[in-house]
């Protein structure tokens, strides 16, 4: 074993300051209501650092870099969208909901469809979609852990970080990890911009780093007067040779690349002779159209349904407050995310040893931590510095969003499953005892799941929780709000086929990728690119099914619309300032 | 209803203002709130759907170079974050508005039924 001492040291740093910090505040935070929503008193900066914290996750970190490495240009789509979908949530979404006044997304399933069946249903989908997005944050910790520690099990990363995290959680409760991520949002955001600052400095600016890719690879004696200067960049620039297994510069620097064409380029590999060879080639443009549109629509939309994202808009006082907290939080993660894709850039002409690794942190995803060690060849010990600095940051970026969603997920089995399902009357000590027990059982259960998903990509797995939110929660959230002919029924019955159906045709492409007794789907897959496009990237098809569904339905059992729609709507409208929500509240304990 | 009206009455300070429990109230505040969310979702919605739309029918235009990124890279990479910055920006500066507006048309003595004020 060959420990870097820097990057450990930058590493331990880390995660000592977050238990450190997580067990201070865990002796300011008392009450119950600190425990759940931070006592609804976190000030717009802070909130919005913490948003930001808790959304820049090891995907962001680790993934967007790796894609833009091994994709190019297709992959510069998820961090635009990532922080494109904020705004979705900004326009439709954040300020009805902060009106609502629930402290949960099932309190607002329920109070806005009187129907505590509903609540159960969307309690399961909290932790569904939940469970599935902390898959990816445990690989990025075991994958980590494993380039700190060379020839350390993954397993190992796992365990350790998920009982940290838990800890931290089960003892300091929602006002704690404000804190947390509200710092790690800062520590990232220097991760991230600092070694890009200096690499920039050091090999060359970004744009000439683009320039030394080819916009066009022309086989003619006679090139053109970009070509030329491409060339003469690259050799400014001393980059290395491609390996054989990377991209060609064209295809890696223009739209509609490796990622979006891959299964049309499968499918020709397997076509029987030249006339089907032909006819797919000419598809090849449209379906990776299609491709893109269907990734847009999973990552805006998707963002706009992420449950633990939208508990926090619940912490804000007011809401003029939650869109204030919002517009930061579009102007931190936009600027973070001009960083990532800089790394895969630079890794493509500097480090192209890392298209020859194989998945996970010898591959391109580690492209962020490994990069800053070229340094060293220069500056000695610049390159371990900023390395460790990197390792800090994927630490907290993993830390910050798991412990999001322990947080949301631990809420939705204290507060909704015990405290409104199993045991209504608890006292509030009980359920205080109650959120830490259900932290770990959450943890456990995360490890658990985080052992099982070492073959598959982080950015990928990630793609999946935002095509299964956009296609179950962004429909019933964004009818429920401005549609007051929704029903229960309707709502529910969207809500599920489209998430349970795009779950299907997801995990479908998953096992034909990997699991040996699945030869004949993936056969089947290689032969109908078209189906398997539209099976890897759902939300095109699940998105108006979903909607389709829910107005169908809504309208065939019209008759069950809530009695006080009209102001239930007024709630979710009017301004905070008329008072119209302890009318709502005293009008409801008189009717039960 | 009827305990909505009462539980109104007593919060009435002027009979003139406009009746926040009215149909109308309703759908003038929803319509509006709808309007400018939906204007301002079709300026991002238009650049979201438009860019693969340029890449894919003006791809050569959209590789010339800019400062040695393709136009592409740079709308994609670095320019997008700002445009949306700018969109939400006004979003909400409107939007806050529009709330205080509401505010007013209730509380005012003239209902300011369509008054609709722009910053």
């Amino acid at each position: 074993m060959n420990i870097d001492p820097w990057i450990f040291a930058f590493s331990a740093v880390t995660v000592a300051v977050t238990i450190a910090m997580g067990i201070w505040s865990a002796k300011k935070s008392k009450t119950a209501s600190d425990f759940f929503v931070a006592g609804r008193s976190v000030s717009v900066g802070w909130n919005a650092s913490a948003i930001s914290g808790e959304y820049l996750s090891a995907a962001s970190f680790m993934g967007v870099a790796g894609m833009v490495m091994s994709s190019g240009y297709d992959a510069l789509w998820y961090p635009v969208c990532y922080a494109c979908g904020y705004l979705f949530l900004l326009l439709f979404i954040a300020g009805p909901l902060r009106r609502f006044g629930a402290y949960t997304i099932p309190d607002f399933a329920e109070g806005r469809f009187d129907s505590p069946l509903f609540r159960k249903i969307a309690v399961c989908f909290v932790l569904f979609i939940g469970f599935f997005y902390t898959m990816p944050q445990m690989k990025g910790a075991g994958t980590t852990l494993a380039y700190i520690f060379p020839g350390l099990p993954y397993w190992v990363g796992v365990v350790l970080v998920g009982v940290v995290i838990t800890l931290n959680v089960a003892l300091g409760g929602m006002k704690g990890i404000t804190l947390v991520q509200a710092c790690q949002y800062w520590m990232k955001m220097f991760a991230i911009s600092l070694p890009v600052f200096v690499l920039l400095s050091v090999y060359g600016h970004y744009g000439n780093h683009l320039q030394a890719n080819l916009v066009k690879e022309s086989s003619s004696i006679i090139s053109s007067g970009d070509t030329t200067s491409s060339l003469e960049m690259a050799d400014k620039l001393n980059r290395k040779p491609l390996p054989e297994k990377s991209p060609a510069d064209s295809i890696w620097l223009n739209p509609f690349g490796p990622l979006t064409t891959k299964a049309v380029d499968t499918a020709i590999k397997a076509a029987p002779d030249a006339a089907r060879k032909s006819e797919l080639q000419s598809q090849r443009r449209p379906y990776s159209l299609l491709y893109t549109y269907s990734l847009i629509i999973a990552l805006v939309c998707g963002t706009a349904g992420l449950p633990h994202i939208l508990v926090r808009f619940y912490t804000n006082p007011d809401g003029v407050a939650a869109k204030r907290t919002t517009m930061w939080v579009m102007i931190l993660i936009g600027v973070f995310y001009v960083f990532p894709p800089v790394f895969g850039v630079l890794g493509r002409n500097l480090m192209p040893d890392l298209y020859n690794g194989l998945a996970g942190v010898k591959g391109t995803d580690g492209v962020v931590l490994r990069l800053p060690t070229l340094l060293s060849e220069r500056y000695g010990l610049l390159g371990s510095v900023l390395s460790g600095i990197t390792c800090a940051g994927a630490f907290a970026a993993f830390m910050s969003t798991f412990s999001g969603l322990l947080v949301s997920m631990t809420g939705a089995l204290a507060h909704d499953v015990y405290g409104r399902i199993l045991r209504p009357s608890s006292t509030p000590d009980e359920r205080m005892r109650m959120f830490k027990l259900c932290a770990v059982i959450c943890g456990a259960g995360a490890i658990v799941l985080g052992f099982l998903v070492e073959a598959f990509e982080i950015n990928k797995m990630v793609g999946w929780a935002f095509a299964i939110a956009a296609t179950s929660y962004f429909p019933l959230l964004f009818l429920a709000t401005w549609w007051r002919g929704i029903t229960m029924k309707g709502a529910a019955t969207g809500m599920l086929v489209g998430g349970t159906l795009s779950l299907l045709a997801i995990a479908s492409t998953m096992f034909a990728d990997q699991a040996k007794w699945a030869g004949d789907l993936k056969t089947f897959y290689a032969t109908h690119p078209l189906l398997r496009i539209l099976a890897e990237q759902p939300a095109i098809w699940g998105l108006p099914l979903a909607m389709l569904l829910m107005i169908i339905i809504s309208k065939l059992t019209a008759k069950d619309i809530p009695a006080d729609i009209r102001m239930k709507m007024l709630v979710l409208h009017a301004p905070e300032k008329l008072g119209l929500k302890q009318e709502y509240i005293q009008e409801h304990q008189q009717s039960h | 209803m009827r305990r909505v009206a009462l539980l109104h009455t007593r919060a009435m300070q002027s009979s003139e203002k406009q009746d926040i429990h009215s149909e109308e109230f309703l759908r003038m505040l929803m319509r509006r709130q709808l309007r400018l969310s939906i204007a301002c979702a079709a300026a991002f919605l238009i650049a979201l759907i438009g860019m693969p739309l340029a890449n894919y029918y003006a791809p050569d235009f959209m590789a010339q170079r800019v400062f040695g990124f393709t136009l592409s890279w740079l709308i994609l990479g670095v320019l997008f974050f700002p445009f949306v910055w700018i969109i939400s920006f006004s979003f909400i500066k409107r939007s806050i508005a529009l709330e205080e507006d509401e505010v007013r048309s209730v509380q005012a003595p003239q209902p300011a039924k369509d008054g609709e004020r722009r910053p």
